[in-house]
């Protein structure tokens, strides 16, 4: 247990150190100067530009040798400081990241967890006649094969405008504050639905076909046919089925954080939701590189933690995991 | 020829698999449409030839942007760039994965133990954060640029999924008996494993060249992708950055989404009914 | 009369056509009795004793009538045949190392599986105890997961659940093929006392393995190709075999203590027809040293003496 799990944390470790090193190098490596660029933005007014220069060059800390640049960055990461944003100058990259996690977790772990869930379902129930699998096999390579900015895209002109269902941008009603309100609430329900519905509708189909798949093969395996052989119900037989099938897709889970993190960025996009995804698109367009740099840090910030819950998870859902472990101490 | 075909298996397999079929159509259809589309539009893409904002009609088939631009020649060219990408990026990252998941299941020890880590890092980084951070840094990308990183961070599935196939082909019997004759490994390795691989990488690569083409489109859509073509994600990207959603121009967004729908679906059902051909154990009697 | 078997036929569905693989069995199984189903690799054997308790999707069965105990088991039908399975009729597969679910445990497995099958788990549990003592299993295994047991042990496992319920009929399908000369012997003892203790009532134990039938069977049934040669009690057929096939099959199996330059080692010349379009006729024919033109009719599974049935013309000839 201790050994497999201390890889698993080395591992992390060194994808962390990994990330943090790109996220510093690349705008310091890249061809042009961001002092440069950030200026271009400011346009040219000669006194204030060598100002904004040597303002700048401070504020990215370029004026000490390299190593020492990376050290400080180091420094300011544990104290939780990643920059002043540009975008929102004067505010705190932290502080404006901060205000935009909890709508994404409020997006992000519902439509993950269901859409897994009722694909990982729906896959099996798919695996049980040859009818089923016919119709439900092709929707759900249709719908892993959408774009999930187009999904969005369209549910928003199908439901948000031609039916003038559901309101197609921000996280609620621009005439509100966030609140505790049933008010706020409501209106925040109202415009987190559309969005939700197209992360769940595309990782859906993933799921559903990925089971589909996995079931069929445990259904050939040989306790399948031992059961059946002595009589066993195909209750009991698919029960045991998708519990073994259901193991893998735990691991696919993980592998998928990836996938869903971009589905999530351009989903907020079409739809203007505050979180980070719409950050980065604003980050993007206003050259705010310490508002990127500091959403790329949270997001693998965030990936990393899902990941090691979901080995956590693993180890204690799969008896043979832990069986083989347990081999090892002692 | 019914005789012909059953005595070259796969073939026969081939013609009779539904999904392969329907799969191939699709694909073929949309090649060819990117290969002919350039000549059945007389207007390049960027150009703005006509009245703004019109539906679709006989003259502009799929109507017209905002700024009165040829929504079909844009969309003939994005389909060609999504193409290329697909090929390029899908290309990149099935060599990489070749290289590194054949040589950590060919070698094993030591090395399969570094390389698998390093698929392991990569593999939890999420790209698309990478390639923001990257891309937003360069001004001047094309596609060729853009697939080369869609290539260099897409390579780790790609990776597991030939080493474990190495894995099991190594074990086997025949590659024993090769090994026993005293073989040199390189020979083995083209004359006894490769073959065998072939389909498998053929499968691989199917699915790297749709992962590719939706890795763009997002990046496209992000504004992040190339800066000197059209592409289908830029479209839909132009779409809602002027409005299209909020007045309701459905013809601008609606054809660049469904072709790469249909384009990565197909790609993904033909993938299937491939698996299927090749092995036995999948195909329904 | 514990099993009647009679014209049973079951073929395999290919894209080339069926394959003849069981074309014709007639035979019959007394209480108590352990027959010993041998052959070639492609005989049948396997078929044979699958289409006794399920047939799998490539299997279609074609003809035949097949009664335990009195009753008609409605082998076509699988869900009929659900209320013999475990109950009358069971299996030991040959896959036992694989055979249960690898993230149960093994007791929650067997709850379950009884459960499902309307049997009282708790009402069965001191029966389980004792038969895992008899085969010398520990009570513990029931709270183990199968990866955590040895290949034996899954073996001797996979055996009391499958005669926990004291079927009438018992398939034991090329149990003893992995295991270890020990192992066999300790497999094959097991499987007669079985039968002693009337746990269960009749076997057919399939094998390619004659030297073990010596050990425990009561009669030997040889099969060729799809359909019957020979069947008689253990002793006639190691020593007194009539079918030209039994006799070559006996005489090519290695002896101890006889050398290679004494006595050389007889195979049999020539390989087993393809059964998708199987002969006229004999099987054998073509293998055959004493055949002659009556040979291309089929020749009937004929009772020539007590307890021995031979399917020769040559045979039948002489003895009719």
């Amino acid at each position: 247990m201790k050994r497999y799990f201390s890889r698993k944390i080395l591992v992390y470790i060194l994808t962390f150190l990994l990330a943090v090193t790109i996220d510093w190098m690349i705008p310091r490596f890249m061809p042009g100067d961001p002092v440069d660029v950030l200026m271009a933005r400011a346009g040219s007014f000669a006194e204030a530009s060598e100002l904004m220069h040597d303002y700048y060059t401070g504020v990215f800390g370029l004026d000490v040798p390299v190593w020492q640049q990376y050290l400080n960055f180091w420094k300011a990461l544990f104290q939780g400081d990643l920059g002043i944003s540009v975008y929102v100058f004067p505010r705190p990259v932290t502080q404006v990241i901060l205000d935009a996690v909890p709508f994404d977790i409020l997006l992000l772990v519902p439509s993950i967890l269901l859409s897994w869930f009722a694909g990982n379902h729906f896959g099996a129930f798919a695996a049980r006649s040859k009818r089923l699998d016919n119709t439900i096999l092709p929707l759900g390579y249709i719908l892993t094969a959408t774009p999930y900015m187009w999904l969005a895209m369209v549910l928003a002109w199908a439901l948000g405008i031609v039916f003038n269902i559901f309101p197609i941008s921000g996280g609620y009603s621009y005439a509100m504050t966030p609140s505790l309100s049933w008010a706020f609430i409501w209106s925040f329900l109202q415009h987190w639905f559309l969005p939700f519905i197209s992360l769940f509708l595309v990782g859906f189909g993933g799921w559903a076909i990925g089971m589909r798949n996995m079931i069929i093969y445990e259904l050939e395996a040989d306790y399948s046919h031992y059961l059946e052989a002595l009589g066993a119900p195909r209750k009991l037989v698919r029960k045991y089925a998708f519990n073994n099938a259901i193991l893998p897709q735990i691991t696919g889970l993980a592998l998928q954080l990836g996938v869903i993190v971009a589905g999530a960025v351009v989903t907020e996009v079409v739809f203007s939701y505050p979180g980070i995804g719409y950050l980065i698109l604003q980050a993007v367009n206003t050259r705010d590189y310490f508002l990127l740099q500091g959403c790329f840090l949270f997001i693998i910030l965030g990936v990393l933690i899902a990941n090691f819950a979901i080995d956590v998870a693993y180890v204690l859902v799969d008896p043979r995991t832990r069986i083989g472990m347990q081999g090892e101490t002692t | 020829m019914i005789t012909f075909l059953k005595k070259n298996e796969i073939l026969y397999f081939a013609i009779r698999n539904n999904k392969l079929k329907i799969g191939l159509s699709v694909l073929i259809f949309f090649i060819l449409l990117t290969l002919v589309g350039p000549l059945l539009t007389d207007y390049s893409p960027m150009e703005y030839i006509g009245p703004p904002s019109a539906p679709p009609s006989s003259e502009y088939w799929f109507g017209t942007t905002t700024f009165g631009q040829d929504v079909f020649s844009q969309f003939i060219h994005g389909l060609k760039a999504s193409f290329l990408v697909g090929i390029i990026g899908g290309g990149i990252g099935t060599l990489l994965g070749v290289l590194v998941g054949f040589v950590a299941g060919y070698r094993g020890g030591m090395i399969d133990e570094i390389l698998n880590m390093v698929t392991n890092i990569v593999l939890v980084i999420p790209t698309l954060a990478v390639l923001l951070i990257i891309v937003a840094y360069l001004e001047v990308r094309g596609i060729f640029a853009e697939s080369v990183f869609i290539g260099l961070t897409s390579w780790p599935w790609a990776a597991r999924a030939i080493r474990a196939q190495t894995f099991s082909l190594r074990s086997r019997d025949f590659v024993d008996l090769a090994r026993l004759t005293g073989m040199k490994p390189l020979k083995i390795i083209f004359s006894e494993i490769a073959p065998n691989m072939m389909s498998y990488l053929l499968l691989v690569f199917i699915l790297q060249f749709g992962g590719a083409i939706l890795v763009a489109a997002t990046l496209d859509f992000i504004g992040l992708g190339p800066t000197n073509a059209m592409s289908l994600g830029l479209m839909m990207n132009n779409a809602v950055l002027w409005g299209a959603l909020l007045l309701g121009f459905w013809w601008w967004f609606i054809p660049p989404g469904i072709a790469i729908t249909a384009i990565v679906g197909s790609l993904y059902i033909t993938n299937v009914g491939l698996d299927e051909v090749f092995n036995p154990k999948l195909r329904e009697m | 009369m514990s099993l009647q078997v009679e014209n049973l036929r079951v073929y395999y569905q290919t894209l080339h056509g069926d394959v003849k693989a069981l074309d014709g069995a007639t035979f019959a199984l007394a209480d108590g009795e352990i027959m010993g189903l041998a052959g070639e690799s492609g005989c049948g054997k396997t078929t044979l004793g699958y289409s006794l308790i399920r047939l799998n999707a490539r299997m279609r069965y074609v003809e035949g009538h097949v009664r335990l105990d009195g009753s008609e088991l409605p082998i076509w039908d699988s869900e009929k045949m659900n209320d013999f399975r475990f109950k009358e009729v069971s299996i030991v597969p040959q896959y036992a190392m694989s055979a249960m679910n690898p993230t149960r445990k093994i007791g929650k497995m067997i709850s379950e599986l009884l459960s499902s099958r309307k049997v009282s788990y708790k009402t069965t549990r001191p029966e389980l105890k004792r038969r895992l003592d008899l085969v010398g299993l520990s009570h513990d295994v029931l709270d183990m997961y199968p990866i955590e047991l040895s290949g034996g042990m899954k073996q001797r496992m996979v055996m009391v659940l499958s005669t926990l319920l004291d079927p009438s009929l018992l398939i034991a399908d090329e149990i003893t093929s992995a295991l270890d000369v020990s192992s066999q012997k300790a497999v094959a003892e097991m499987l007669v006392e079985f039968r002693n203790r009337e746990i269960v009532k009749s076997m057919i134990v399939i094998t390619h393995d004659i030297s073990i039938l010596y050990q425990i069977a009561d009669t030997i049934m040889i099969m060729y190709a799809g359909q019957l040669a020979e069947k008689a009690p253990t002793d006639t057929i190691i020593h007194n075999a009539w079918h030209p096939y039994t006799k070559l099959l006996i005489s090519s199996l290695p002896k101890v203590g006889v050398k290679y330059s004494e006595n050389k080692l007889e195979g049999i010349p020539g390989k087993p027809p393809m059964l998708l379009n199987p002969p006229k006729g004999c099987r054998f024919r073509d293998r055959c040293e004493v055949a002659f033109e009556k040979c291309l009719e089929e020749p009937p599974f004929l009772e020539l003496e007590k307890d021995h049935y031979v399917a020769c013309w040559r045979v039948s000839d002489q003895y009719a």
